[in-house]
């Protein structure tokens, strides 16, 4: 049996040790007590700061945009070489002193100053802010010659948007930075911040945006609580954005965007087979490079005080009324709706009373007795009043409709305006009126509610051109379109290929019917007959665009001019006989023309509008002229290019 | 009260549960749920590997506290030799056929768990140094004869762990060691002496250090020294603990923890991520909890009649409270890192169970406080 030795001493001995480490522990406890009060009260500001920074870092960077290009591989919007400035607001000795040092080495003004400040503030101090993205080389060079005394400044070289011509500012439109609304709207764009990130704002640019913007790629970098970078974690070259080919013609598209200078107005032209957008042109232009950089407050009130709209896309968002180029239309209509036939003759006297209003025929004289393809070809305003009132505005809307008025056709562009094809429903329920009878008549000459786009003009030349076939428009090559739809199928690949090299592609027979269209007549004799009176009305003495007519046998084509008004002419400007030209610019008459070339195997179609112009015969017929001339030179090119292809990819 | 209870030959389960020590039961459950907490955070809020395996080492580890508790201290007194010789030899054993990891040969491969011996012998030591001094009487404590032996009892086992190497743990088995033989009375002039040889056999020890032991006491000295390298666990973690700031960043909300900044944060730092997501108010609930089980623990010395009961427990309770310090120093960047885990809280079989069966022992006593050791 052990027991304990040494008794109660032995105890007391231990008592009284023990005494001296719970003394000792005390301050021990107190020394931890002491130093958690220090770090975790006393210090934690610091500590917090501390751990702020204590993390990965990463760098991201906006990928290049995927390239633009026309037909003929012709880049349209690309890339280039900017050379930028960054900022690492914490790599720098003094922030302060750097960013006045900045400012007058690259003579920044104070709001720029002031913008960059509120930059720093709003982000990460590791996070590089941009000071310029797009210095010029003298504006480089004097940075790097004094870079050494820097600190925290990076100049690098990234690659920035460029458009090399203005003729296509509209159709491809521009980038800019993102705003607000561009993050509301487009969903892929939360994983697409990085210093430098441009997003496509109108055209092409803002309809392919989601593609040709690519992947943002990134380097991670880990770094310690001092804030240097011990190694790079990962690197993510992102993924350049997707390039797209187009059906535009960039030769085309300067010689017409030419044509308008100093004019208010636009141009397109149409593959009528295959929908193709070759030009698609707005005047005034304006230069889409400013956007990409940040476009200055006073280019930006310049643009958008202009009286012409430079910004807006005439093309696809101009309205006008169509005038006299609805004629053929209005004549479809009738024939197809058996209300009239060719043979009906009217006498044109120069002007008609119905209603107990007076209706002018813009001849004063008259033009006698006229049939249908006389009206046409001369424009007889008379005769088509005779016509639609015989129609009624209900069956014609239902024609335009199906020619492709009132509606947007060219995809994804937010800008389209859909225009107005009046009938009796849509007057009541957009002006709360019934339709009268005498409106019926001014709708029949393409006055009165109608508003058109010019691509909606040009669409509607293109299925009357075609046969009377419900082609679509599209601009990016590869996009489905019926005719492509058609291709994927390969339903009888051999016999379009033949039906487009063949003699016989002006006269759609039933292949037609393989590629997918839908016909739009009843009887295709009605649609030939518009398209043979537009041969008059050009080709022949007397029509009205016969002053711009092309007599080279494969170069002939037939149009139809237009001038609408955008006033009402009083009975006592009439009588004055007051000349276009002297009535204030905002009063004149706009000036269209649409035609179909080459008439004998009917390729393209093509619409001219000049804002203000005068008449179709005087401004925009002879501009159609020029730029058909071009388009059926530059044809068989086309055509090669078109052999050429291996699916419709880029 | 002093011996007014008749010494009882026999006490049944029901006595033995109701004279339980509850608060100290409590407190150790207390810890034992708040590192659940803290091991779920460290697998960044994921009820994984390391949170599983901690609540099935706890539960067993607790359950053995009790069964521990309930077995005679007479039992605990009389294996406490053997006890001390096991671990001995498993410590020999680790030297032919332990595992190493990072440079250190420490654990044993019991297949259902690695064991480290070393752990085992914080307790085996004190174990064994208490039923010592107990034997032998007060007049013989300071006798020469009487000093060799725990003096070689307490080199044996330190010097075979420094040289697995593990520098924290043989530290915190000497540590243990050199309380119960303070507590017994050996004189200060002694004590004084192995400081100076200490002191003196310092500069050869230091020789034998490999390259990150010397650096991090260099490191400790000026952590700014390699802000990269060794010094990154202290800077680290004192900024963890300093951001965590009064409340905390909020629990799974420690930035530091999360973004990998914090070294070993399932062991040595677990203090760290806690500090860190529950801020100053966290830190100090888990001192306290420690500072009332060292309390308890001394208090229930303080009832016991043995010198081994009270030599035991003083110690243990003692040493228990050092690890905790020596942890909670280490972290806040007092004392040089040293690899000393935080009592329960920290990630690790072979430190809970030595715990365990430290505190079960503790409460073995209480319970049997009443029966003699023979």
């Amino acid at each position: 049996m052990i027991s304990d030795s040494g008794g109660s001493s032995k105890i007391r001995l231990i008592g009284r040790r023990m005494f001296i480490l719970t003394a000792a522990k005390a301050v021990v406890v107190f020394g931890v007590v002491g130093r958690l009060i220090s770090l975790q009260i006393n210090e934690s500001k610091k500590y917090k700061t501390l751990s702020d920074k204590n993390r990965f870092r990463e760098w991201r960077f906006a990928p290049p945009r995927g390239i633009i290009k026309d037909y003929f591989g012709e880049e349209i919007a690309s890339n280039q070489k900017v050379f930028q400035l960054h900022l690492i607001p914490e790599n720098a000795e003094n922030l302060s002193t750097l960013i006045f040092r900045l400012k007058n080495i690259l003579k920044m003004s104070d709001n720029a100053v002031s913008k960059i400040q509120k930059k720093i503030k709003s982000q990460k101090p590791w996070d590089p802010v941009i000071v310029s993205d797009n210095l010029t080389w003298a504006e480089f060079s004097r940075i790097n010659l004094f870079l050494h005394e820097l600190q925290g400044v990076e100049p690098i070289i990234s690659v920035a948007r460029v458009y090399r011509e203005q003729s296509s500012s509209h159709v491809i439109g521009y980038v800019s930075k993102i705003s607000k609304k561009d993050l509301q709207q487009k969903n892929y764009l939360a994983n697409m911040k990085a210093a430098g990130m441009r997003v496509g704002k109108t055209g092409l640019e803002n309809k392919l945006d989601s593609e040709i913007i690519g992947d943002v790629g990134h380097k991670r970098y880990e770094v310690n609580a001092f804030g240097k970078r011990i190694k790079e974690v990962s690197i993510d070259q992102g993924k350049n954005g997707k390039s797209y080919k187009t059906t535009l013609d960039l030769e085309l598209q300067n010689l017409s965007s030419n044509l308008l200078k100093d004019k208010a107005g636009s141009i397109c032209v149409m593959d009528i087979y295959r929908g193709d957008i070759i030009t698609m042109v707005s005047s005034p232009t304006f230069d889409p490079n400013k956007f990409v950089h940040g476009i200055s407050t006073k280019d930006w009130k310049e643009l958008i005080s202009h009286r012409d709209k430079p910004l807006v896309n005439k093309a696809i968002s101009g309205l006008y009324p169509p005038g006299s180029t609805i004629k053929g239309l209005v004549a479809i209509s009738a024939l197809e709706n058996d209300v009239v036939n060719t043979k009906m003759v009217q006498q044109c006297s120069g002007s008609i009373e119905l209603y107990g209003e007076k209706f002018h025929c813009w001849k004063k004289k008259g033009h006698g007795f006229v049939d249908m393809r006389k009206a046409i070809k001369e424009s007889c305003d008379v005769y088509f009043y005779e016509v639609a009132r015989r129609l009624g505005i209900d069956r014609l809307s239902e024609t335009a409709r199906a020619f492709g008025l009132g509606d947007t056709m060219v995809k994804g562009f937010k800008e389209e305006k859909i225009g107005v094809v009046p009938n009796t429903k849509w007057k009541k329920q957009r002006i709360g009126k019934s339709w009268y009878l005498g409106e019926t008549l001014h709708s029949g000459i393409g006055q009165g509610y109608w508003q058109t786009t010019p691509m909606q003009l040009c669409l509607m030349t293109a299925r009357i051109a075609n046969g009377g076939y419900d082609v679509e428009p599209r601009i990016v090559l590869g996009e489905r379109s019926k005719f492509s739809i058609f291709a994927e199928k390969k339903k009888n690949p051999k016999s379009l290929e033949e039906f487009f090299n063949s003699d016989k592609s002006n006269e759609f027979d039933d292949t037609t019917i393989d590629l997918g269209y839908k016909p739009l007549f009843r009887n295709q004799e009605n649609i030939n007959f518009v398209k043979e009176a537009f041969f008059g009305a050009t080709n022949e003495p007397g029509g009205t665009s016969y002053g711009s007519r092309l007599s080279k046998k494969e170069f002939m084509f037939a149009g139809k001019t237009g001038t609408s008004q955008v006033r009402r002419i009083t009975e006592k400007q009439r009588e004055l006989e007051i000349k276009n030209e002297d009535l204030p610019y905002e009063q004149r008459d706009h000036s269209l023309y649409v035609a179909f070339a080459p008439y004998n195997e009917p390729l393209y179609s093509i619409s001219v509008v000049v804002e203000h112009g005068g008449s179709g015969s005087k401004t925009a017929a002879p501009i159609a002229k020029k730029v058909i001339k071009k388009l059926l030179e530059r044809h068989p090119l086309r055509q090669q290019v078109h052999n050429n292809y291996k699916g419709e990819d880029v | 009260m002093f011996r007014s209870g008749s010494i009882q030959s026999h006490l049944t389960l029901r006595d033995k549960i109701f004279s339980l020590d509850l608060t100290l039961t409590i407190c150790i459950f207390l810890i034992g749920i708040i590192s659940f907490f803290a091991m779920y955070s460290t697998d960044g809020g994921q009820f994984a590997y390391h949170t599983k395996s901690h609540i099935i080492r706890f539960i067993i580890f607790f359950t053995l506290f009790f069964v521990i508790s309930f077995i005679k201290t007479s039992f605990w007194y009389g294996s406490a030799t053997l006890f001390y010789l096991g671990v001995l030899f498993l410590l020999i054993l680790v030297k032919y056929v332990g595992l190493t990891s990072s440079g250190s040969q420490r654990w044993l491969d019991l297949y259902f768990l690695n064991l480290q011996p070393s752990e085992l012998m914080k307790i085996g030591l004190i174990l064994f140094l208490a039923k010592y001094y107990h034997k032998i009487s007060s007049g013989d404590v300071n006798k020469f004869r009487y000093l060799a032996q725990p003096l070689l009892a307490l080199l044996f086992p330190v010097i075979l762990v420094i040289t697995q190497p593990d520098l924290g743990t043989s530290f915190l088995i000497a540590v243990g060691g050199v309380i119960v033989v303070w507590l017994a009375g050996v004189k200060m002039k002694f004590f004084a002496y192995l400081g100076g040889l200490f002191l003196l056999s310092a500069p050869v020890a230091i020789s034998f250090l490999k390259p990150y032991q010397k650096s991090r006491i260099l490191t400790f000295i000026d952590p700014s020294r390699d802000p990269l390298g060794a010094g990154y666990q202290i800077t680290q973690s004192k900024i963890a603990i300093g951001s965590g700031g009064l409340f905390g960043k909020g629990f799974l909300d420690g930035s530091q923890s999360y973004l990998d900044y914090l070294p070993e944060k399932h062991t040595d730092f677990i203090f760290t991520l806690f500090s860190e997501e529950f801020g100053f108010f966290g830190s100090m609930t888990i001192l306290m909890i420690y500072i009332l089980i060292t309390w308890r623990i001394v208090n229930i010395g303080h009832t016991l009649r043995t010198s081994f009961g009270k030599l035991y427990c003083y110690s243990f309770a003692t040493a228990f409270f050092i690890y905790v310090a020596v942890n909670m120093g280490m972290v806040l960047g007092l004392i040089p890192i040293v690899g000393a885990p935080l009592p329960i809280m920290s990630y690790g079989g072979s430190s809970m169970m030595a715990i365990m069966i430290g505190l079960g022992i503790v409460m073995s006593c209480k319970i049997h406080k009443d029966q003699s050791l023979g």
